[in-house]
C-alpha cells in the first residue's frame, strides 16, 4: 500500500505527517521525494546508509562524423540542440534524456553518455526503511531521482510505503504520486492554505486518485480548509493541533510518535482511518 | 550589414520586444539597402529552450549583430558561437535603436541572465 503525502506549498506538514505515519506503521518504508530539500532524514536519522548515484543519458556528438543534416535539431522538442558554424552544440540542462536525437541521426554521430544529477540514500531508522533523494545543486529536474527512488528493481519489501512529496503540483509531484494507491493532502487553516489545498485537490482529481485531507495546525474556531472539505464532501482523515509541544519535538529533530504518548495515539488513529479508507477504495473499485 | 531585433509587431514603428527567445517576430534590417524583413519566431510558445531555437534562427539568417534588451545564457552561447555581437537596446522605438546603433551609441550587452525557464519574464 503506497500512500503519497502532498500539499500546495512548503511548510504545511508533509514531512511531519509522512514521517510520523511511517514510524507508527513500522515495519514500513518512508520515501523522501522532496529531492531539492530532503529533510525527513533529519528526523528519522537513518543508520547503515547506502548511497547510489543517479545518472541521466545526455547526447554527445562527434563533430567529425556529423554532416550537419540537423535532423536531431529539428526533432528535439525541448530545443536542446543547436547547429552553429558546422558544429552541433548540446545543452545538457535543457535535454530531457529522451534519446530521440540518437535514433534520428543517420550518421551515428551521436552517442549517449551518463551524467550524474544526484543520488539516493537508503538506510534504516528502527524498522522504518528510509529512502532520500538528493538533487545536485544547479540541476533543473528532480524527476530522474524521484523515479529511481521508486524503481521496481529496488522496490521495498514493506507493505506500508509513505511518499513525502515535493511541495506544489508540478511534474516532480506528478511523478511522486503516479504509483500511489491513496493521497493524503495536508492543509493549513487559512485562506492561503485553502488556495494551496485547491492546487493539490485539482491535481489528485486529474489523476483520479482516492484521497483525504489532514488538517494541520488546527485551532478552535473557524477553519477555512475544513470548510473547503465540507463544501466538497472531501474526507477529513484527521486533525493535528497547533501545539507548541509538537513544535518543540519537531524543532529538536525528534519523531513525535517516538517521544509522546499523545501523538503516538493521534497518528495511530490517523493511520487506522487511512487504512480503512484505502481498504474501502480497494473494494469499491475492484 | 544585417541587424536582427526582437519586435512585437511586423512594422518599423513596432516596439522592441522585452524578450529575445519569446519575441513573436524578428526584424532583420539591412543597413546598406535601408530595408527590413520580418521573420516569425516559430518557437515563441515552445515549452522550453525557446532562446536556443530563436538564436539558431538568427544565426541561420546570417545576421552580423543582434540588438536586444536582454538575452539568456543559452541563447547568448549560440549567438556568440556564430561570432555575432549582441548590443543592448535603449527604451526607444525600433527605428531609433537602429539609428543609435549606426551612430555607435549602443553598447555591447554585458549582462547575460541565467534564463527564466518558465519562471516569469514575460
Amino acid at each position: 500500500m503506497k500512500i503519497a503525502v502532498l500539499s500546495g506549498k512548503g511548510g504545511t506538514g508533509k514531512t511531519l505527517v509522512s514521517v510520523n505515519l511511517a514510524a507508527s506503521a513500522e515495519p514500513s518504508t518512508y520515501i523522501d521525494c522532496d529531492v531539492e530539500e530532503p529533510n525527513g532524514h533529519l528526523l528519522l536519522k537513518p543508520e547503515n546508509v547506502k548511497t547510489e548515484e543517479v545518472t541521466v543519458p545526455i547526447p554527445y556528438v562527434d563533430n567529425d562524423i556529423c554532416d550537419g543534416c540537423r535532423k536531431c535539431v529539428d526533432f528535439c522538442r525541448f530545443n536542446a540542440l543547436a547547429h552553429i558554424n558546422d558544429k552541433l552544440i548540446v545543452f545538457d540542462d535543457i535535454c530531457h534524456s529522451c534519446g530521440g536525437c540518437v535514433i534520428v541521426c543517420a550518421k551515428d554521430a551521436l552517442t549517449e553518455r551518463e551524467k550524474v544529477v544526484g543520488k539516493i540514500e537508503i538506510g534504516n531508522s528502527n524498522q522504518v526503511e528510509v529512502r532520500s533523494g538528493i538533487l545536485n545543486t544547479g540541476e533543473p529536474s528532480g524527476v530522474p531521482i524521484i523515479n529511481r527512488l521508486q524503481d521496481g528493481d529496488i522496490s521495498s519489501t514493506n507493505e506500508m510505503i509513505f511518499v513525502d512529496c515535493p511541495p506544489g503540483s508540478a511534474c516532480v509531484v506528478m511523478d511522486s504520486i503516479k504509483d500511489a494507491d491513496y493521497c493524503v493532502l495536508v492543509a493549513e487553516p487559512t485562506i492561503f492554505g485553502v488556495h494551496n489545498l485547491n492546487m493539490v485537490y485539482e491535481l489528485v482529481m486529474l489523476f483520479e486518485k482516492p484521497f483525504g485531507v489532514v488538517l494541520n495546525k488546527s485551532i478552535d474556531g473557524e477553519n477555512p480548509a475544513e470548510q473547503f472539505c465540507i463544501d466538497r464532501g472531501i474526507k477529513i482523515l484527521g486533525k493535528i493541533p497547533f501545539d507548541t509541544e509538537l513544535g518543540k519535538i519537531n524543532s529538536n529533530a525528534e519523531v513525535a510518535v517516538r517521544e509522546s504518548d499523545e501523538y503516538r495515539k493521534l497518528f495511530s488513529s490517523l493511520l487506522d482511518s487511512l487504512k480503512r479508507e484505502v481498504a474501502y477504495e480497494t473494494t469499491s473499485n475492484s | 550589414m544585417n541587424i536582427a531585433i526582437p519586435v512585437d509587431d511586423k512594422n518599423i514603428k513596432s516596439n522592441v520586444c522585452i524578450s529575445f527567445g519569446r519575441a513573436p517576430y524578428f526584424m532583420i534590417y539591412n543597413t546598406d539597402k535601408e530595408d527590413s524583413i520580418y521573420i516569425k519566431n516559430t518557437t515563441a510558445d515552445s515549452a522550453g529552450g525557446a532562446g536556443i531555437k530563436a538564436a539558431q534562427l538568427i544565426v541561420d539568417n546570417k545576421v552580423d549583430c543582434l540588438l536586444t534588451p536582454r538575452c539568456g545564457e543559452n541563447a547568448a552561447n549560440v549567438i556568440k558561437a556564430a561570432n555575432i555581437k549582441i548590443y543592448k537596446t535603449n527604451d526607444s522605438s525600433v527605428i531609433d535603436n537602429i539609428n543609435a546603433f549606426i551612430s555607435g551609441e549602443l553598447s555591447l550587452l554585458d549582462e547575460i541572465h541565467a534564463g527564466f525557464h518558465n519562471h516569469g519574464g514575460k
